[in-house]
């Protein structure tokens, strides 16, 4: 594909997301006439665009940004264009941090601890996934690792699903659980943003790095890169991000898969010049979702994370067709 | 002038002393050539000699300044190092990768002027200046390895140090590369291979270190270090040296007895 003029790739990917931003807001069941818009609360409906959509829109566009850029950067890492925080049982085990939240039932005292919880859990998992397979770097020990991951996440889920103490929170952990960004709150997104904010400052200092990892780890360390101030870069940044994340939207995959690799032709491949343009792509992503999720004709909403995988779930297959040569 | 030295250095793998006590005092403007059998501590010395290995013993010292006590950065710019098994990890243009050879020298807004002109240089060198444009993977193996010698030289190192630089390339792109690292040489710059071709390493380099269970058997001028019997005891073969038409070659008769 032809490679194209960063200034352009940029103005693309802004104006993109300004024209889904501002769908964001008019999108969903009921219609806002332009009076309500301007009656500064007087109007009720004014509460449904500014309380409900504006809120559900920033986060929509800081989720996305937290995945794609979290992806990108595992991918850069792992020099393997199948990483993703889902795939390699990043964003489980941040699941599974929140979830151990919902069962105890503390979140309604402290709603702060699910962030922090899922925040954990998604920094234990990368952490882990270093241990495992970051000395050896291998496709195969990688994706391994985040299926061994995957699996332990989820029997931690489950365990806390057939324990539960009551219905209640079964259905508040299942309902979590699927992904979505319907009914959130201007306190969700102070919640969130902060921690993604910082997850995603640290990931956008991993570039040069990650550039030089092109050439493998010997060679980045020829360059005179640090491995080990790298990881922790990593694992501090992707804990953050993807945990902030799925703590305010539950599990959504493969935005952290998808997007990387549709951006890599365009920017020549650099691992470095992928960062920024799969943050905002990654929130062009979800929020392109999210709109269409809001308009589907069905009685109850379709949850994101669902409509994610099903839409993920056959490009990731198709990408591993193309890349089954290299795996083998 | 620009030394690297080592002193008793000293690496042991899995229980074993890959390398055991080294002595070296390498001196630039000259091409040495490391050989000595598969698993003789090659590869070991020289990633020690770059600074990319901690040794277990003793010290690599760049004009007396131990290299583990230098910053990263500060090393990657005076010692350029090629490993024997190169991987490119993604499909850049060879622009992109050659820049890659930049990255201790970039400052926080990315490459300057002058970066971009060492580029420019570093790709004349090596020759791969017309196909600038084109995708690494889309490269012959001769073509990518002159890439490879371009990145290494776009931070105009003061020591070059290659692992096996030679193989798997054809017999013209042996002799291309060869002139590019006598080159280099004269210019000034340290360059240190290994090597397996002997009679290369005959007629690439002005001294030849011999290595065998890691230790240093012979160092000297190449016509001087690869005797009949530093052969027999590095390799176990029996092989002398002739003269061949384009220059001195090792004759290799038998495995020795």
């Amino acid at each position: 594909m032809k490679r194209l003029g960063r200034p352009w790739l940029f103005g693309a990917l802004a104006l993109g997301l300004l024209i889904l931003g501002a769908l964001s807001l008019v999108a969903g069941k009921v219609w806002v006439p332009w009076s309500a818009w301007t009656s500064a609360g007087a109007d009720p409906r004014w509460a449904i665009v500014f309380e409900l959509r504006l809120p559900r829109t920033l986060l929509g566009m800081l989720v996305g940004a937290a995945l794609g850029l979290s992806g990108a950067v595992l991918q850069g890492y792992t020099r393997n264009p199948l990483a993703d925080p889902g795939v390699l049982g990043v964003s489980a085990m941040a699941a599974l941090g929140a979830v151990l939240t919902l069962y105890y039932g503390v979140t309604d005292a402290t709603p702060w601890l699910l962030p922090v919880a899922a925040i954990v859990g998604a920094a234990l998992g990368v952490a882990a996934l270093l241990l495992l397979a970051g000395a050896t770097s291998s496709l195969v020990t990688f994706i391994l690792a985040g299926a061994v991951l995957n699996v332990i996440a989820s029997a931690g889920v489950s365990l806390a699903l057939s324990l539960a103490p009551n219905p209640w929170a079964v259905n508040e952990i299942v309902d979590w659980l699927m992904g979505s960004l319907a009914d959130r709150s201007v306190e969700e997104l102070r919640l969130a943003a902060p921690f993604i904010a910082l997850g995603c400052a640290l990931l956008l200092t991993t570039g040069r790095a990650l550039d030089a990892l092109t050439l493998g780890e010997v060679g980045a360390l020829s360059l005179g890169m640090s491995m080990s101030a790298t990881r922790w870069t990593l694992a501090a940044g992707v804990g953050l991000a993807a945990g902030a994340s799925v703590a305010v939207s539950g599990v959504i995959g493969f935005v952290g898969l998808v997007t990387p690799h549709l951006l890599r032709p365009l920017v020549g491949s650099r691992p470095g010049a992928l960062l920024w343009p799969s943050a905002l792509g990654g929130a062009l992503i979800v929020l392109a979702a999210d709109i269409l999720v809001r308009l589907t004709p069905a009685a109850g909403e379709v949850k994101l994370g669902v409509a994610m995988a099903a839409l993920g779930g056959p490009f990731f297959l198709g990408l591993l067709f193309m890349l089954r040569r290299r795996i083998a | 002038m620009s030394r690297l030295t080592c002193r008793s250095l000293a690496v042991v793998l899995g229980g074993r002393a890959v390398v055991d006590g080294v002595d070296l005092a390498l001196d630039p403007g000259r091409v040495t050539a490391i050989v000595g059998a598969n698993g003789a501590g090659k590869s070991t010395l020289l990633s020690c000699l770059a600074g990319l290995r901690t040794p277990a013993g003793g010290a690599v010292t760049l004009d007396g300044a131990p290299l583990s006590g230098m910053r990263p950065k500060a090393r990657a710019r005076r010692i350029a190092f090629l490993p024997q098994t190169p991987e490119i990890a993604w499909s850049v243009e060879v622009g992109t990768l050659v820049g890659l050879g930049r990255t201790p020298f970039l400052g926080a807004l990315g490459p300057d002027a002058a970066d971009h002109a060492a580029v420019d240089r570093a790709m004349a060198a090596a020759q791969v200046t017309a196909f600038q444009r084109r995708v690494v993977t889309t490269l012959s193996g001769g073509e990518r390895a002159r890439v490879l010698i371009a990145r290494a030289l776009a931070g105009d190192p003061e020591w070059l140090l290659a692992d096996e630089p030679l193989t798997g390339l054809d017999p013209a792109h042996q002799l291309d590369v060869a002139a590019l690292f006598r080159s280099l040489a004269s210019a000034g710059t340290g360059v240190v291979v290994t090597l397996h071709d002997l009679s290369m390493a005959l007629r690439l380099s002005h001294r030849v270190v011999v290595l065998a269970d890691g230790r240093v058997l012979a160092d000297d001028p190449p016509s001087v270090a690869l005797t009949p019997d530093v052969l027999r005891r590095a390799y176990g073969i029996d092989a002398r040296l002739t003269e061949g038409a384009g220059g001195p070659l090792i004759d290799v008769v038998r495995r020795a007895g």
